[in-house]
C-alpha cells in the first residue's frame, strides 16, 4: 500500500508537468486552430486555418524550407560533433577529456542570445572577420558575411553541437576498446573499423543527438531572425508574425500545430529510412 | 542530509517570511504596460513619494500590448499605452479596454486640440476610450553626407543607395510608400476595394526595390546600430532613432519624408480588468504636469500633449526637432487615423507577398 502511494507521488509531478505545461495547452491550441474569423468577435467551427497552410504557396514554402535546413544543419551537426566526440571518449584522456568537455558546454553558460549577437560582431559587414580579412590585404572591400542562409547555417550548428556531442560521447565511452583492436587484429583497416563497430555501436547516440538537434533548429525563432537576411524566412517567424503582429492567433495555433505533427512525421519517416526504432535508440542512448 | 535539509527548510520559511512582509508592505500599486522611456525610473519614485502607489512597468510595443491584453481579456494590467490609432479597431474585435471617465482628468494640463483629437479617433459605441500622452513620427533617418538625395521614401530604391537601405515589413512602411507614391491610403481606409488595389501597388514597388535592402529591421537597436556604423545609410524609422544618433555623429538626423512624415500619438487606455483605477487616473494628472512631462521628453526623446511643457524641455532637442520641422513639414504630417478592423488582413498578405518575393 504504502508502495504504490509512493509511486503515484513520485508520479504526480511528472503528470502535472505534462498535464499542465503540454497537453491542456496542446489542446487549447488545437480548439483555437479549428475556429474560423467570420467578422470581428464572430467565430465559426472549421478547418479554414489548416486549408490556408496548403493553399498558400508561401506557408508550405517556408515550412519546407525550415525543414530542409534543419535537415542540412543536424547532419553538419553530426559532421562535425563526430569527431570531436570521438576524440573525447576515445583518444583523449584524465584532464585533458575534462577539459575537453568543459570546452564543449562553456558556449552554454551565456544566453542564447548573447551567443547569436556574438556571431553578429564577428559576420557584419563592419565585423571582425571583415576586418581582418582587409587588414591581411585577402580582400579590397568591407564584406558581408551575415545576413543569409549559410550564416544562419553557422548559429544553428553552434547552438546545437552541445546536444549531439552529449549523447554521442556517452554511446562512445560504452564501446570496449577491445572491439576496435579486435578489428584491427582481424584485418581491418580504420575506416573497415568504423563503420563495421564503431557507427553501429554508436548508432543509438546517433540517432538521440540527431532527433534533439533537429527539433531544436526547427523550433529555433532567434538565430534564424537575428542571422538570416531578408529572404530567410523561418516558419517560427510565421507562427510569431501570425500570434502578434496579425493579431490571428486561430491561424497562429493552426501553424503551430502543423509544425507539431510535420516535424514528427519528419522525425518517424527518419526513424523509418534509417531502420531505427525509437525504443531502441533515445531509449538506450 | 540532515543539516542541508534543515538549511533547505530555514531558506524556505526565511523566503516565505519575505515575501509575506513584501505583500504587507504593498499596500497599492498600478501595473502599467508601456514603451521603454516612458516612465523614467525618476518620475515612478517622485510618484511613489506623493501617492505612496508602487508603479510596476512593463515595457511593450503595440502588437505586444494587444497580443497580452488579448491572451488574459484586459486583465493584468492597469493602464496601458497604445497607439490612438490601435484602440477603436481592438476593441470593436476584442472587447479588451474599459471606456474612461474622462472627468476624472484635469483636461486642463492637455494641449486642448489633440486632447480633443484622440477623444474622437479613440471612441467606439459612443464611449471614449483614450487620452493622448507622448506623440512622435516615422520618417527617414538619413546619413546626410553620403546619401544627400533621399528626400522621400520612394528615393530608398534609387541606385545610389542600393545595398544600403533598411526598413521594416510592417504596416508604416505600406503607409509610408504608398504617401511617397502619390495615393492616400487613410482615405481609403473606408474602402477595402480601393484599399487592397492600392497595397497591391505598394507590394509591387516593394518587391522591385528589394534589391536595395541590406535587412529588414525588426528592432530599433538593431537598425541605430547599422546607421551608426554605416552599414546603411538611410532607414525608414522614428524620429527619435535619428535624432540619438545626431547626438554621436551630426552627418545622422531625422528627415521629414516630402510626402509627410507619419505622425503617431500614444494613449492612456484602461486595461478591461484593471484593478486599480483610480491609481490610473492619478498617474494620467501627475505625468501630465508640464514639469514631469519634460522629464518623460527627455528620456523617451519625443514630445508629450502636455500644455507648458515645451518650456522645460531641453534645448538640444528642440534644436534637433526644429532642424527636422520647418513649419511646412509639421503642417504636412500625415495622423494615423483609427485603423478599422480587417484592413490588417490586407496588409499581412502584401507583406507575406513581399517577405517570399
Amino acid at each position: 500500500m504504502s508502495r504504490r502511494l509512493g509511486f503515484y507521488l513520485l508520479l504526480a509531478p511528472l503528470v502535472v508537468w505534462l498535464g499542465a505545461l503540454l497537453i491542456i495547452p496542446h489542446i487549447e491550441l488545437l480548439l483555437t486552430s479549428l475556429q474560423v474569423k467570420v467578422k470581428p468577435r464572430v467565430y465559426e467551427f472549421g478547418f479554414g486555418n489548416y486549408a490556408a497552410f496548403f493553399t498558400e504557396p508561401l506557408y508550405w514554402n517556408t515550412f519546407a524550407r525550415t525543414a530542409l535546413m534543419s535537415i542540412a544543419a543536424t547532419a553538419l551537426t553530426l559532421i562535425v560533433g563526430f569527431p570531436i566526440s570521438y576524440y573525447i571518449a576515445k583518444l583523449a584522456r584524465g584532464r585533458s577529456r575534462a577539459i575537453l568537455f568543459v570546452l564543449c558546454l562553456l558556449p552554454f553558460w551565456v544566453s542564447e542570445l548573447v551567443r547569436t549577437f556574438g556571431w553578429m560582431i564577428l559576420l557584419r559587414e563592419t565585423g571582425v572577420v571583415s576586418n581582418t580579412l582587409q587588414w591581411l590585404g585577402l580582400s579590397s572591400g568591407p564584406i558581408e558575411f551575415l545576413y543569409n542562409d549559410a550564416a544562419i547555417m553557422v548559429g544553428l550548428v553552434y547552438t546545437s553541437m552541445l546536444f549531439m556531442v552529449v549523447p554521442l560521447v556517452t554511446t562512445l565511452e560504452s564501446l570496449d576498446d577491445s572491439y576496435i583492436e579486435a578489428g584491427y587484429d582481424l584485418g581491418g583497416n580504420g575506416f573497415a573499423v568504423m563503420r563495421e563497430i564503431v557507427i553501429p555501436h554508436a548508432m543509438p547516440g546517433i540517432v538521440t543527438g540527431c532527433i534533439v538537434v533537429f527539433m531544436l533548429s526547427l523550433g529555433n525563432y532567434l538565430t534564424p531572425i537575428l542571422l538570416g537576411g531578408k529572404d530567410s524566412l523561418w516558419f517560427t517567424e510565421q507562427i510569431y508574425a501570425q500570434f502578434i503582429t496579425r493579431f490571428n492567433w486561430e491561424q497562429g495555433s493552426a501553424f503551430g500545430f502543423l509544425l507539431l505533427v510535420l516535424s514528427s512525421l519528419i522525425v518517424w519517416a527518419g526513424l523509418k529510412l534509417t531502420g531505427q526504432t525509437l525504443g531502441q535508440t533515445v531509449g538506450r542512448g | 542530509m540532515k543539516r542541508t535539509r534543515s538549511s533547505f527548510l530555514a531558506t524556505v520559511t526565511a523566503a516565505s517570511a519575505l515575501l509575506i512582509a513584501l505583500g504587507g508592505a504593498q499596500a497599492e500599486e498600478l501595473r502599467l504596460l508601456t514603451w521603454g522611456g516612458y516612465a523614467p525610473d525618476d518620475v515612478v519614485a517622485m510618484f511613489e513619494e506623493e501617492t505612496g502607489i508602487d508603479v510596476q512597468v512593463t515595457l511593450s510595443n503595440n502588437e505586444e500590448m494587444i497580443a497580452k491584453l488579448r491572451a488574459t481579456d484586459g486583465g493584468g494590467f492597469d493602464l496601458a499605452q497604445p497607439s490612438q490609432d490601435r484602440i477603436a479597431g481592438a476593441q470593436e474585435e476584442y472587447g479588451i479596454y474599459k471606456p474612461m471617465d474622462v472627468s476624472k482628468i484635469n483636461g486642463d494640463l492637455f494641449i486642448a486640440s489633440m486632447l480633443e483629437g484622440t477623444k474622437k479617433n479613440t471612441a467606439y459605441d459612443g464611449e471614449v476610450y483614450g487620452v493622448p500622452h507622448v506623440w512622435g513620427t516615422s520618417g527617414l533617418v538619413v546619413d546626410t553626407k553620403k546619401a544627400p538625395e533621399v528626400k522621400d521614401y520612394v528615393d530608398l530604391c534609387s541606385d545610389a543607395v542600393a545595398g544600403k537601405v533598411s526598413y521594416r515589413l510592417k504596416r508604416p512602411t505600406l503607409i509610408g510608400f504608398a504617401f511617397s507614391m502619390g495615393m492616400d491610403p487613410f482615405a481609403a481606409y473606408g474602402d477595402t476595394a480601393a484599399y487592397q488595389t492600392m497595397m497591391e501597388k505598394v507590394g509591387e514597388k516593394l518587391i522591385e526595390c528589394k534589391p536595395n535592402v541590406k535587412a529588414y529591421w525588426t528592432g530599433g537597436d538593431a537598425l541605430i546600430n547599422l546607421l551608426r556604423s554605416g552599414e546603411v545609410v538611410a532607414a525608414m524609422a522614428w524620429d527619435t532613432g535619428g535624432w540619438k544618433l545626431n547626438e554621436e555623429n551630426p552627418d545622422i538626423t531625422f528627415v521629414a519624408p516630402a510626402s509627410g512624415a507619419l505622425g503617431w500619438i500614444d494613449t492612456f487606455v484602461l486595461p478591461a480588468k484593471t484593478q486599480n483605477e483610480e491609481a490610473a487616473y492619478k498617474w494620467i494628472n501627475f505625468v501630465m504636469q508640464p514639469e514631469i512631462a519634460a522629464k518623460i521628453t527627455a528620456s523617451a526623446g519625443n514630445f508629450t500633449a502636455s500644455k507648458g511643457a515645451d518650456a522645460f524641455a531641453e534645448e538640444a532637442l528642440k534644436t534637433r526637432f526644429q532642424g527636422s520641422f520647418p513649419q511646412e513639414a509639421i503642417d504636412n504630417i500625415k495622423w494615423y487615423p483609427p485603423v478599422p478592423a480587417g484592413l490588417e488582413d490586407i496588409e499581412g498578405k502584401i507583406l507575406d507577398r513581399v517577405q517570399a518575393s
